[in-house]
Parts: structure tokens; sequence; C-alpha cells
């Protein structure tokens, strides 16, 4: 039995190349199919990928507590616009709620940065030591300041990548140099790690670190000292986000007296919401080009199974002959079925390449990411199997079921 | 000797729309093994339809048929098929060779349905080839050959499986004079030499002259049956 699948596999492969023109053009549809789906399917799975760094880049297993929106006399202000969290909060929820590893805040504005001759608007962010630990903030030179320095609010700072590459010459070292922020003069003592991207899209490295205290009292001012623009709270383990976020709010509620009918005055967002909201949008994406991409394969299959109905008609007699001679229905089944798988599984692996090209120019063009993966390859390849199985099935079947007489006399 | 094909009361009936075709009408046959037999008729007298039943190519509508004191009358598709394969080798008018493939490879077909190996398949297919007398042609394609030259291909892959029965439909009806006798003078050295049996049908006198029992048929019924040996010679008639 092998030796004559084998055999029939070289018929096959006899037969298809003596007709070129037609196995190609046969092909064509499945090797835009596969081709389709490996590009498609990279595309998705590169963009899921991009985001699933981005939610990572916000450091490891993180809650963030912003401000809500206030209502005065009905007036419903925007998110953030009240001034409703407080440094209080956070160490209250730091002693209640044992599940947080960290608890820290911070507060930002964009200001003006001067390194000599050179300015730069950039974000800076007032924030207790914590913040860093919570967030993943690693650093290419220098280091954090410590919990001394916010107690004496002390004028240091640490620049992301995007400020030293706008404040500094190249080669010019910032830790140990003066900046001014809104004309306060700063030490730089470190320099922040890449992060790129946030989930949201903005760059991570515009950023500048000072210690909380000597941004309220320095450099932003403030109506109501000890107010923080976000909580930040991180716990051990993945599994403790939501029931920490839920007890976060349990606290917070009661600090604010907040009634039972009342809406409350701030948002809890969890890496996880924010992880999922990303992934759904590039899931469907996914599905969305699968879904056109499988299409295309079934209309390739179409495209198979018509030409091999024409070879059956046309090959008739010679059905007749190989019977006569003593071909049983199975071997006249697995000739065509063979020749069908052979044209799909070509065109699979054609496909393939075409994907792996398609992808390799997307991304050289467009500069989006992909990645394909073995399995993806993998799947197209059995794919495109079953694409010849399936629609290999009815012209076969059909072939086997001449009678021999009459295809013997076919004319 | 044995009986190699008996035939009992074979009835087919064909139905073409409301129209009833009875083209065996109760037929009984015997052949014995070694023989050389031509059967006769005008067409519609019912010898094609008897030797599609003889080739197992087809089956009774009524009757029994015993191949090789097998009842082929009651076998199933595939079984037929296997028959077929080991004990029957067909000739037909239009050769029927499988176009763009090679004379061996045409000749290896049987044993190709056979399951044997490769090799093996080269080396018999070969030795078919070479006694119909087409060495050193193996790589031709059926375009490349002679209309005498593809029958003989085709009667090499009768042969390959060393069938005890040859059946060979007008034989030589596509063929000129000289073809003709080249090919009844291989299959009248087969059936000589080899002892294999051969079933000739045929319109041409002198074709069935090659046959050593002349059957005749008429309206799906033997209209004459004899024996007709002493007319034939080793090397055909007209030596």
């Amino acid at each position: 039995m092998p030796a004559f699948v084998l055999l029939t596999v070289l018929t096959a492969i006899r037969i298809l190349s003596r007709n070129r023109l037609r196995a190609g053009l046969t092909m064509l549809g499945i090797v835009i199919g596969v081709g389709a789906v490996i590009a498609m399917v990279s595309i998705g799975e590169g963009a899921k990928a991009a985001v699933a760094k981005r939610v990572a880049s916000m450091g490891t297993n993180v809650i963030m507590v912003l401000p809500g929106s206030m209502t005065t006399s009905g007036v419903r202000g925007g998110q953030g616009g009240a001034v409703t969290l407080t440094i209080s909060d956070g160490m209250e929820l730091k002693k209640r709620i044992p599940m947080l590893s960290e608890v820290g805040w911070g507060k930002r504005d964009t200001m003006q940065i001067i390194n000599g001759n050179k300015n730069w608007s950039g974000l800076v962010n007032g924030i207790s030591p914590s913040y860093l630990t919570i967030r993943d903030w690693s650093f290419s030179s220098g280091g954090a300041f410590t919990q001394q320095d916010v107690d004496t609010a002390d004028r240091v700072a640490l620049v992301g990548q995007t400020v030293v590459e706008n404040l500094f010459d190249v080669g010019e070292e910032p830790v140990g140099a003066i900046i001014r922020i809104k004309n306060v003069p700063f030490r730089v003592i470190g320099v922040l790690s890449p992060k790129g991207q946030s989930s949201q899209g903005s760059d991570q490295d515009d950023i500048i670190f000072i210690p909380f205290s000597t941004a309220e009292r320095k450099v932003f001012g403030t109506q109501f000292l000890g107010s923080v623009g976000a909580l930040f709270a991180s716990t051990e383990r993945l599994e403790d986000l939501t029931p920490a976020a839920a007890q976060i709010r349990d606290v917070i509620r009661a600090r604010h007296r907040l009634q039972p009918d009342q809406e409350d005055d701030f948002t809890i967002r969890t890496q996880v919401d924010i992880g999922k909201v990303q992934e759904s949008t590039s899931e469907t994406l996914t599905v969305m080009l699968f879904a056109i991409a499988s299409v295309s394969l079934l209309v390739g299959g179409i495209g198979i199974m018509n030409i091999l109905l024409v070879s059956v008609t046309e090959r008739t007699r010679e059905i007749g002959v190989r019977m006569a001679v003593g071909a049983k229905r199975r071997h006249i089944v697995m000739q065509f079925l063979i020749e069908a798988v052979t044209l799909s599984v070509v065109g699979g692996c054609l496909g393939i390449l075409v994907g792996i090209l398609g992808a390799r120019v997307t991304t050289a063009i467009a500069g989006w990411p992909t990645i394909i993966s073995a399995e993806t390859v993998m799947a197209a390849f059995v794919f495109s199997i079953a694409v010849g199985l399936f629609f290999g099935l009815y012209p076969a079947n059909k072939a086997s079921r001449l009678n021999p007489i009459d295809a013997l006399r076919y004319e | 000797m044995a009986a190699l094909i008996r035939c009992e009361d074979l009835w087919k009936i064909y139905r073409l729309g409301d129209v009833e075709v009875q083209a065996l009408r109760g037929l009984n046959l015997s052949i014995a093994s070694g023989e050389f037999v031509a059967i006769m008729g005008s067409s519609g007298s019912g010898k094609s339809t008897l030797m599609n039943i003889l080739g197992c190519l087809d089956q009774p509508t009524r009757g029994r048929y015993w191949l090789n004191d097998v009842d082929a009358a009651g076998l199933r598709a595939d079984q037929l098929a296997d028959i077929r394969n080991r004990q029957i080798g067909f000739v037909f008018q239009n050769f029927n060779l499988i176009p763009r493939t090679s004379a061996l490879e045409n000749a290896q077909l049987p044993l190709f349905y056979r399951g044997v190996s490769l090799r093996e398949q080269r080396v018999l297919a070969t030795e078919a080839l070479c006694r119909v007398g087409l060495q050193g042609r193996e790589g031709h394609y059926p375009t490349q050959l002679s209309g005498g030259q593809q029958q003989r291909v085709a009667i090499a892959r009768a042969l390959v499986t060393a069938p005890s029965l040859l059946l060979a439909d007008e034989p030589t009806g596509n063929l000129d004079t000289e073809s003709s006798r080249e090919i009844m003078a291989i299959l009248d050295q087969l059936n000589k030499e080899q002892g294999i049996t051969i079933i000739l049908v045929t319109h041409e006198t002198d074709i069935a002259a090659y046959a050593e029992r002349e059957i005749v048929m008429k309206d799906g019924r033997i209209l004459t049956d004899r024996h007709t040996k002493s007319t034939v010679s080793l090397s055909g008639p007209e030596a």
C-alpha cells in the first residue's frame, strides 16, 4: 500500500506537470488564500504582542486609582477634575490592605525644562519612591531618590530617554548635571531605561521624576497639600489584582464617606482590565482578517474541485482502462484525492512563502510588527491538506463510480 | 480439458427509457482452457455484451457464469476488479493506452494495481514488451508509436499478469493489413506456445480464420458454433 501511494503521488505530479498553466492557475486560489491567512495572522499576532508589551510596560500587577469627576451643583466635571485623592488615602490603603505589596502616588504637569541653552517641554511627575517599584522603572545610569530625599524635599531629578535626547548633547553625561524646572534648579541623579509607548500610545520616556514633596512645594504649587494626581498600588500575585481592587474601593469609599446611593468619586483600573480591552480589540481584528482569508481558501478549494471535475470528464477513458486492468474503486478515489491534495499542498507551501513575504513587506513598508509562528505555518499546511481532501472528495468519488464499460466507450 | 468458461442461461436486459432491450437471451456456452475462439455476428447480435460479461466488466441480468469454477455472477465490484487483474487480459479495438505515458508504464499498469514492487513491475513489463517485439521502445509514448506498435503495447499490458484468458475486441479493427497480420501472429503464438485461452470478437472472416473455433451470434443467442481447426496453421492462413 505505501508503494501504491508513493507511485500515485508521482503519477499525480506527472499528470499535473503536463498541464502546468492549468495546475498553476488552479493552485493560485490556494496560494492567495494561504498567503492571506499567514500574512493576516502574523499581522494580528504582531499587533497582539505589541499590545501585550505595552501593557506589561505599565509594571507588574498594577492598580491605578484616579480621582473621579466632581459634581458641583449639578455640573459634572471631567475625570480627574476633582482633587479627591490624597497621600493619606494612599497610606491608609497600605495599612488596611495587606494584599498590596506597594502603594505609591504621583502628580504630574507639563513644564518647561532647561539645560544650558536647550529647553524642552516635558511631563514632570512628582512621585513617591515606591512608584518606581510599582511601575518597574529601571535605570540606565545613576539611581533612584530615597524616602529621605522626599522628606527633605530635595531638588533631585530622574530623567527619561526622550528628555535626555532633547536636553543633552550626544555624549554629554546627564547624571550630575543641573537642570532647571520652572526655574528651580535640580540635580539629575538618574537616567531611566526606555519603556517605549504606553498602552494609550503616548511616549512613556518623555518624563522627569522628582520627589513628590519637592513637586508639591517648590514646582507645581497646590491649593490642597497632600492631594495626588493618581494612586498606584501593586500586588504580589496576579490573582490578587481584582480582589485588591475591590478592597481599595471599599476603603476609599469609607474614607470619603460616600453613601451607598452615591457614585464613586474616583476610578479604579487594574492592569488586567486595560490588557483585556486592548487584547479584545486586536482579537476582533485577527478574527475578521482570518474570516476574510478563509473565504479566499474556500474559493481556492472550489477552484480545485472544478478543475478536477473537468479532469475526470477528460480522462473518462483512462479511468475505464484502469478499471478494466484491475483498479478498484478505492484506487481511483485515491488517485484523484492525491491529485487534489498535491495541488492544494503545493499551493499551500507556495502560499506560506507568499504569506511570510507579505508579512515581511508589511513590516518593511508600514512598520507594523508581524510575528510568524510555527503554529500558524503548521495550521496553514494542515488546512491546505484538508482543503484538498474536502474538495477532492466529490470529483474522486464521481470518478470511482463510473461504469467501466461506459467509461471505456466514452468519446 | 477443464472448462475455463461456463455460461448457463445467460440473460442481459437493458432498459432504455420505456424500451426493453434483450441483449442476451438465455445463452449457453462452454470454453475449455487453451482454446482460440472467434465470436462473430452483426452489430446488435449481443457479442459485445457477451464479451463484457466474460471479461467481468458487467454482470448478467440472469443466469450463471463460471470462470475457473468461480461463479462470477454473484461477485461485488471489487472482487470483479481482482478477477480482471489476475485472470483476464484485455485488448481493445482502439488500443486504449493511457496517453502521454510511456510504453513501459502502460505495460506496468495492471501490476501497479496488484501492489507489485516497482522493480518487479519494471522487470515483468520489460519482459512482456520483449515478447511482443517492442524491446528498445520502452520509453516511447503512444503518439510516437504506429497503430500496430500501440496494439502490441496493449497486448504486452494484457500479458504482463500472465492471465489465463485474453479477450480481444476487434483487435485489428483500426489496423492496416500488414499490422493486422503481425498482431494476429502474436495472438496465435501466445495461444499455441503458452496455452493462453483467447476469445476474439471480429467482423472479418480472415481474422476469424486464425481461431480454432468460430461462434456466430444472432439476437442474443448462439447461431452456429463450429471447430475450424483444420484451416489454421501455426503461421497463419496465407502460409
